[in-house]
């Protein structure tokens, strides 16, 4: 297949590819110039800001970035405090983000005037999963018997602590209500850890948390993990106790409780950001995802490695905050 | 005249403990006002977002009263001096300067950053307080400033404000 | 006595030369955290945990990155007293309750033997509480698991009740100074059901008013107007500048040894809860205030009133890495973030813990006991440098001490506003102490407010508003009832007079 092609057009496509010659250095030339802040939406201590700190970690430690990172908690009104700030650093390219579900929750409770749109999303690093625990001294081995418990007791007797209010944790139980007709009083507590924590002192009688707040005491031996809410069982087979690993757990659809719910560990930028100022960051963080310390940490916090880019990304934080207005529509958690 | 001025007091202590107690009064009903927006009864599941905001503003409330009475009653206490213009004046020479210093480091205009200001703030307090030279209040200012950007945005990684000379600099 | 055998084995761990290298730098570093407020702990482990990730992976290397890490959290523990001390301005919360002595302590002349009481007190409760970890750790344990949200609030309500009835003033002006302490402490978004509470709009206002900002304006900014306006200088200035200080104060300290033991055990005990460095401090300073002889002269400059706190704030901080370890729940902010380096390194924090990387552990609390003696060395020797602070000239310190404010305003949520909100409380505290409002009591229910509340109404929660759960089983039951015993002391002990007088009179009668 050939053709001649008239000078002008010759002349044309020369000139193009020496302005793609010039134009591609100069892409992925863009490199943060100063300190990069690294907003947490939560405080210290939780699932968020230790991925955080992980990352940051690890880019030092590989020396992924020629300026440093600095890991900023603003968990104040929810994360609401957090994301405000990201909303007024429009066209910023040295500030960043982490977010978990209160990126569509916060708003969605509060009112709060923000929108994920008002971000540039740059990668997804992980889904978080949610697994159903309850004290290893209560008789329930599955999910059925606990919620048929959770049924014969009746209203309001079983309590389910989580963390943080009309979030996750919350919402999850509401879609669990809504699937069994179960109904429990929900305990909303300031961080994971202290969740797992009451449910060993059975303060409370069964907890979502997420499998890294919990494993130490499921290996413990104090906790029993009956399913987990994801579409599928996850993928880890090595032993986290004598005889389970966490592939070994039920999905709850398995279970009989078709309820499912993924959290989003994500990273955006400001509002506004150039292309090559999101390529950049995107190159970094598929550096981080390729290190032996990332992998440990995500096969040992078991999450879904799930990991989009681009306008995939985008299309799924789409997708679930529409999923959330859903859920929290139904549970009665939208803003007045 | 000049001097009896100085003695004389800016109001005495009973008008301002009014003025203390009309404040408390006023947050006092900030603070029922929104408690009733939230739902300020006791729930079947307990007490409301409300409840307890609501009456810590009636107690803040009731006790601003009782104190606003106890004020307006006459008698010696209450006619002594809260402040005199002596010692208000040495206040304001340092209260305006620190509000000035705040402002100065953020603002819509022209920010200076916070080390900026610190060094202009630290040299004017000196100068005008202390009458010291030129060259102690350089040392110092200058030398106070630079320990304490090294230490929170070097040593820290704490990123506070900034001005131009930093962004010259290359910190930004 | 297995225990025994472990620390010996953790000491071999910990004590090279390299480890104790670490162990100063450590300590310095978290000595100048420690005074300058808005820089936490939280702040210098952070910032320091990527660099002991080289060191992590080398053999034997997270016992030293452990080391280092938590000798900033003993340095930063033992540096918030300074500037309490010298200036009113408490450096860390925790440092609040040292002010109330230990400022007019210093003031009266004597900033060496505040510091000094300060700094061995700080050791005495950290060496109970390392004491504690070392021989009942398990046990500790499991008693911390028997605390939900019934038993916290009554933790919370006896803090309130050991506090209440200090201040000499009208009752009616500390009613409504408590009061808006907790109404400012209820600002911000409400973890129950997620409600924005007393915002009216304003973005600023959603993650409420920082504890840090509120004492900084109250006590710092407050206290140096009122200093200008007796003239442009510190008191205190004539203090005696030698290492005599330290070895007289020393003299001295033995008395308060009621005071000391009763300091470490509520501080334990917070710790392990986990209550919290803070609220230990003002419980165990209540407390000595309500019991010492010398109780009434609290607040006037006792050495006794500086022991209280400290010792209590010390032990807290120390033993509030026991649940950390033994549970994964992170008894603050500080342990938090190393918590966050532990899983980092590979470690999980557990149960499982002590069983599985018993070297790790053992090194770690014998860090403790070495982290704390060089702690101690150092602040002591460096007692009559502090002191030497109160001797700079006015017009150059006071500047400082400014800046040193807003910075640590501002980096608490890196917010300008923060720094507005600083100067506005400056004012308050200045009027405050004018009008013999007292301090004390809103500082305290803006620390301890909003997590009482969210205790009591999970309580109530859990108990479908049944108010009985306060006094449903023995441990709860004990606490609520303490502290009710303690709020109605005065009324009890009266009436306890009146009936010894009438039997006495009876038995003459007779």
């Amino acid at each position: 297949m050939t053709y001649r092609l008239s000078f002008r057009s010759r002349l044309a496509a020369l000139a193009g590819v020496l302005l793609t010659a010039m134009s591609v250095p100069a892409l992925a030339a863009w490199e943060p110039t100063k300190t990069v802040e690294f907003i947490v939406p939560a405080g210290t201590g939780g699932g968020a800001d230790q991925m955080a700190r992980l990352i940051q970690s690890i880019i030092a430690k590989h020396n992924l970035m020629k300026q440093p990172m600095v890991v900023v908690n603003k968990g104040g009104g929810a994360g609401a405090e957090g994301f405000l700030d990201m909303k007024g650093a429009k066209g910023d390219p040295h500030k960043i983000v982490i977010t978990l579900s209160n990126l569509f929750t916060t708003p969605l409770a509060t009112g709060v005037p923000f929108n994920w749109k008002d971000l540039t999303p740059v990668r997804m690093m992980a889904l978080d999963e949610f697994v159903l625990w309850v004290n290893s001294e209560t008789p329930y081995k599955n999910a059925k018997e606990y919620v048929d418990a959770v049924k014969a007791g009746g209203a309001n007797k079983f309590k389910m602590g989580g963390t943080g209010s009309k979030q996750e944790d919350q919402i999850l139980t509401a879609a669990i209500e809504k699937q069994s007709g179960a109904k429990f009083t929900y305990i909303p507590y300031k961080g994971g850890g202290e969740v797992a924590t009451q449910l060993v002192g059975k303060h409370v009688d069964s907890t979502v948390n997420n499998p890294i707040e919990a494993v130490a005491q499921w290996r413990a031996g104090s906790l029993r993990p009956l399913c987990v809410f994801d579409t599928q069982r996850m993928p880890y087979k090595e032993k986290v106790t004598k005889d389970m690993a966490w592939g070994d757990i039920p999905t709850c659809k398995e279970a009989g409780l078709d309820a499912n719910y993924l959290m989003l560990r994500g990273i955006f930028m400001p509002g506004g950001a150039t292309p090559d100022q999101v390529a950049y960051y995107v190159g970094v963080l598929e550096k981080v995802s390729q290190t032996p310390e990332w992998k440990k940490f995500i096969e040992e916090g078991a999450f879904n490695t799930t990991a989009l880019k681009g306008k995939d990304y985008a299309d799924w934080v789409a997708k679930n905050e529409q999923l959330h207005q859903n859920l929290m529509k139904e549970a009665g958690f939208l803003a007045k | 005249m000049d001097e009896a001025r100085q003695e004389k007091a800016v109001g005495s202590l009973r008008l301002w403990e009014i003025v203390a107690a009309l404040l408390f009064l006023a947050a006092g009903a900030l603070v029922v006002y929104d408690s009733r927006r939230l739902g300020s009864t006791w729930g079947s599941d307990g007490p409301e977002a409300g409840y307890f905001p609501f009456y810590i503003g009636v107690i803040i409330c009731i006790a601003s009263v009782i104190n606003l009475i106890s004020a307006l009653k006459p008698g010696a206490a209450g006619d002594k001096p809260f402040v005199t213009w002596e010692q208000l004046k040495m206040v304001l020479i340092v209260m305006v300067p620190y509000a000035v210093y705040v402002a100065l480091i953020a603002n819509p205009l022209y920010s200076l950053g916070i080390y900026e200001a610190s060094v202009i703030f630290i040299a004017v307090f000196m100068r005008y307080l202390g009458k010291y030279t030129w060259l102690k209040i350089g040392a110092v200012s200058v030398g106070t400033v630079a320990a304490f950007f090294v230490m929170f945005e070097i040593w820290f990684k704490v990123p506070l404000p900034k001005g131009p000379i930093e962004a010259l600099l290359g910190f930004q | 006595m297995q225990e025994i055998q472990s620390l010996i084995g953790g000491f071999q761990v910990a004590l090279s030369w390299f480890n104790l290298m670490l162990m100063l730098a450590g300590i310095i570093l978290g000595v100048i955290i420690g005074v300058l407020p808005g820089l936490g702990g939280a702040n210098g482990v952070a910032i320091l945990l990527p660099l002991t990730f080289s060191m992590a992976s080398q053999p034997g290397g997270t016992t030293s990155a452990i080391i280092l890490l938590s000798c900033i959290y003993w340095g930063a523990l033992f540096g918030g007293a300074i500037t309490s001390i010298l200036f009113n301005i408490p450096g860390e919360p925790w440092s609040v309750a040292t002010t109330f002595d230990g400022y007019p302590l210093a003031q009266k002349g004597r900033p060496g033997a505040a510091l000094t009481a300060a700094f061995t007190s700080s050791f005495v409760g950290a060496l109970v509480a390392v004491l504690l970890i070392t021989f009942m750790a398990p046990l500790v344990a499991k008693f911390a698991l028997r605390f939900g949200p019934p038993e916290f609030f009554a933790v919370y309500l006896l803090t309130f009740c050991a506090f209440v009835g200090m201040s000499k003033g009208s009752p009616f002006k500390t009613i409504a100074s408590m009061m808006l302490g907790f109404a400012l402490a209820a600002v911000g978004t409400d973890t129950v059901t997620g409600q924005l509470r007393l915002t009216y709009g304003f973005m600023e206002l959603l993650r409420g008013f920082d504890f840090l900002i509120a004492v900084i304006g109250l006590f710092g900014i407050g206290e140096i107007l009122l200093t200008i306006e007796e003239g442009l200088e510190f008191k205190g200035a004539k203090a005696k500048l030698d290492m005599r200080v330290v070895l007289d104060t020393w003299k001295e300290l033995p008395r308060y040894w009621l005071t000391s033991v009763r300091s470490s055990i509520v501080g334990c005990l917070m710790g392990i809860v986990p209550g919290g460095a803070t609220p230990a401090s003002f419980m165990s300073y209540g407390l000595a205030k309500k019991m010492s002889p010398d109780g009434p002269k609290f607040g006037t400059g006792m050495v006794e009133g500086v022991v209280a706190p400290e010792t209590a704030a010390h032990a807290a901080g120390t033993s509030a890495l026991l649940p950390m370890l033994t549970l994964g729940v992170p008894g603050s902010p500080t342990a938090a973030v190393l918590l966050g380096g532990l899983l980092i390194w590979g470690l999980q924090p557990g149960p499982l813990l002590f069983v599985e990387k018993p070297d790790f552990v053992w090194g770690l609390i014998a860090s403790m006991y070495l982290g704390n003696i060089v702690g101690l060395i150092v602040v002591l020797t460096c007692v009559p440098l502090f002191a030497a602070i109160l001797r700079v000239p006015f017009a150059i310190i006071a500047p400082v001490i400014l800046v040193i404010c807003a910075i640590g305003a501002y980096t608490v949520h890196s917010s300008m506003f923060d720094v507005w909100m600083m100067l506005v409380f400056g004012v308050m505290g200045y009027a405050f102490k004018k009008l013999d409002y007292p301090m004390a009591p809103l500082v305290l229910a803006l620390v301890l407010g909003d997590s009482a509340e969210n205790a009591f109404r999970q309580a109530m929660l859990g108990s479908q508003g049944d108010l009985r759960a306060f006094f449903s089983n023995a441990l709860v039951g004990t606490i609520t009832g303490l502290a009710l015993l303690l709020l109605f002391w005065p009324l009890i002990s009266k009436g306890l007079e009146i009936v010894r007088g009438r039997n006495g009179s009876n038995g003459q009668g007779a």
